[in-house]
């Protein structure tokens, strides 16, 4: 990925910092500190750092679930001040509903929007076809499996047509070879269709195997201390990724930056 | 295997009834003490003729579907107020637990004082002890919906409006449909105590009369026909629980 000025930004975050109230007698907890990147249009970028790095304050942010204490957050240029119909984020739980079928899940977050019935259907067939799910629309969830289910939370959450896209974790409740399958279908999904995506997660063969960019964050408060372009080819086939010849010094080098070997469990 | 188990539920049926017919005789207990089933089932036909049986059992399913109805209605709205409202919920949960442990049917006779022999204490009473485990339902299901699915809706700029009637309600069904199904067998047990304490029809008023004349029959019938009522109502919540919860994988049983 080159760095062209001119590309227009999915996301900024410039400087931002979020504490919690520690409550009485006890000092405010800093989440994030002084954290500044930027996601272009179509990028694919992750973050990857120990748990409790602040990584899933980033997603409220974005999502517009919380303020920042201090900096600013953007999503295609303005400022985020509340939840905000640009932004669709995914969780490790699918968070599907399980009265109403995969179709009508998919439609869920149209409904919030001055969209016709018939145009919800519309969006949601195309968004169950592109997620190759279109067999089970008339399925509910405890129906399927894990993997799929997520195939359905990725067609709900592209089915809104965010700006960008928050992935929290989507993978990690899964097996080992549904994750492989999963990740080599969201990567040919999100690369066809241009998706501007920001991944989170602890996994770091994941970031290189699907990322563009991927940010490196430290310990709590959590800071970016690296930023490490993946320009290995293959996005939209992370099995095949993880199999080219530089993947592992990728992941080495990551492993080195987070001092994994001198970290106690 | 169904047809076995079957065969041995009716089986065992009919052993009881055949015991119920032959040993009191045997043991020369008095009929009128313990009457045996024919004497039960003679007596019931008699009912049927001399004291107007269907009229009670009609009075007294009718103010259990009411009570219930109206109680599960009112408990319903409650928790779902108290559950929208923590502030409400904080100031008002220990008279809610105060009155949850209260016994119900001891006000049957404070509502009879008030209402007189009418039909308001019966339904007064059933209301009561409908009312609290829907509520207590309800209420902790709405504390227990999902934070995550919550805050998708939020981020879907879902209104507050949207995201009670499409994700906290239906959340709640199957704790709600819980509550009703034991609204349902404590509906019998209110009508039944306002019927015994202050009633002129119904199968609790039976009960009473049936005391008064030494008639253990009358109330053995009356018991059943009361269990019967009870049985309809839970057959029907649950059908409605049945189609309701769909989603919900049944257990393998």
């Amino acid at each position: 990925m080159k760095r062209t000025g001119a590309m227009a930004l999915a996301l900024e975050f410039q400087n931002v910092g979020k504490s919690f109230s520690g409550g009485k007698n006890r000092p405010d907890l800093k989440a994030i500190d002084g954290v500044s990147f930027e996601v272009r249009k179509k990028e694919f970028v992750a973050i990857v750092g120990p748990s409790g790095c602040g990584k899933s304050t980033v997603l409220n942010l974005t999502a517009g679930l919380d303020r920042p204490t201090t900096g600013s957050v953007k999503v295609s240029g303005e400022t985020v001040s509340g939840p905000n119909p640009h932004v669709g984020f995914m969780l490790q739980k699918d968070l599907l509903l399980p009265w109403r079928t995969i179709r009508r899940n998919v439609e869920f977050g149209l409904e919030a929007r001055p969209v016709s019935a018939a145009e919800r259907r519309d969006r949601a067939t195309r968004e169950l076809a592109r997620c190759k799910i279109s067999d089970f629309a008339g399925h509910y969830p405890f129906q399927l499996s894990g993997g799929m289910r997520q195939r359905a939370a990725l067609a709900r959450t592209l089915a809104i047509e965010p700006d960008i896209v928050l992935l929290d974790e989507p993978f990690s409740a899964l097996d080992a070879q549904t994750k492989m399958l999963l990740q080599k279908s969201f990567g040919r999904t999100i690369t066809e269709g241009g998706i501007t995506t920001l991944l989170i997660t602890h996994d770091l063969s994941e970031a290189v195997a699907m990322a563009d960019r991927i940010l490196v964050m430290s310990d709590r408060p959590g800071r970016i201390v690296e930023e490490l372009i993946v320009d290995l080819p293959d996005r939209d086939n992370p099995i095949a990724r993880r199999a080219h010849p530089r993947a592992g010094s990728f992941i080495n080098h990551l492993y080195a930056s987070l001092k994994l070997d001198e970290r106690a469990a | 295997m169904r047809v076995k188990e079957l065969i041995a539920t009716v089986l065992f049926g009919l052993a009881v009834v055949a015991a119920w017919e032959f040993i009191p005789p045997a043991m020369g207990i008095r009929r009128f003490i313990f009457p045996n089933f024919s004497t039960t089932m003679a007596e019931f036909s008699r009912m049927v003729s001399a004291e107007n049986l269907w009229r009670h059992v009609l009075s007294t399913a009718t103010m259990t579907a009411a009570g219930f109805v109206l109680g599960s209605l009112l408990g319903a709205v409650g928790g779902y107020l108290l559950g929208l409202s923590s502030f409400a919920e904080r100031i008002l949960s220990p008279y809610i637990l105060g009155l949850q442990i209260a016994p119900k049917v001891a006000f049957a006779p404070l509502f009879i004082m008030w209402f007189g022999f009418t039909d308001w204490p019966k339904l007064l009473v059933t209301v009561l002890i409908v009312f609290f485990p829907i509520l207590v339902n309800v209420l902790q299901a709405m504390k227990t919906v999902d934070r995550d699915q919550v805050n998708l809706a939020r981020a879907y700029a879902m209104s507050r409006s949207q995201i009670f009637f499409k994700v906290e309600m239906p959340s709640t069904m199957p704790a709600l449909m819980a509550g009703l199904r034991i609204g349902a067998t404590l509906a019998v047990i209110g009508v039944t105590v306002g019927e015994l304490v202050g009633g002129n029809s119904g199968l609790g008023f039976l009960i009473t009369f049936g005391q008064g004349q030494a008639n253990a029959a009358m109330v053995f019938n009356s018991i059943l026909l009361l269990t019967a009522i009870g049985i309809v109502l839970y057959g029907i919540v649950s059908f409605f629980e049945a189609r309701i919860l769909h989603y919900i994988p049944r257990v393998e049983r």
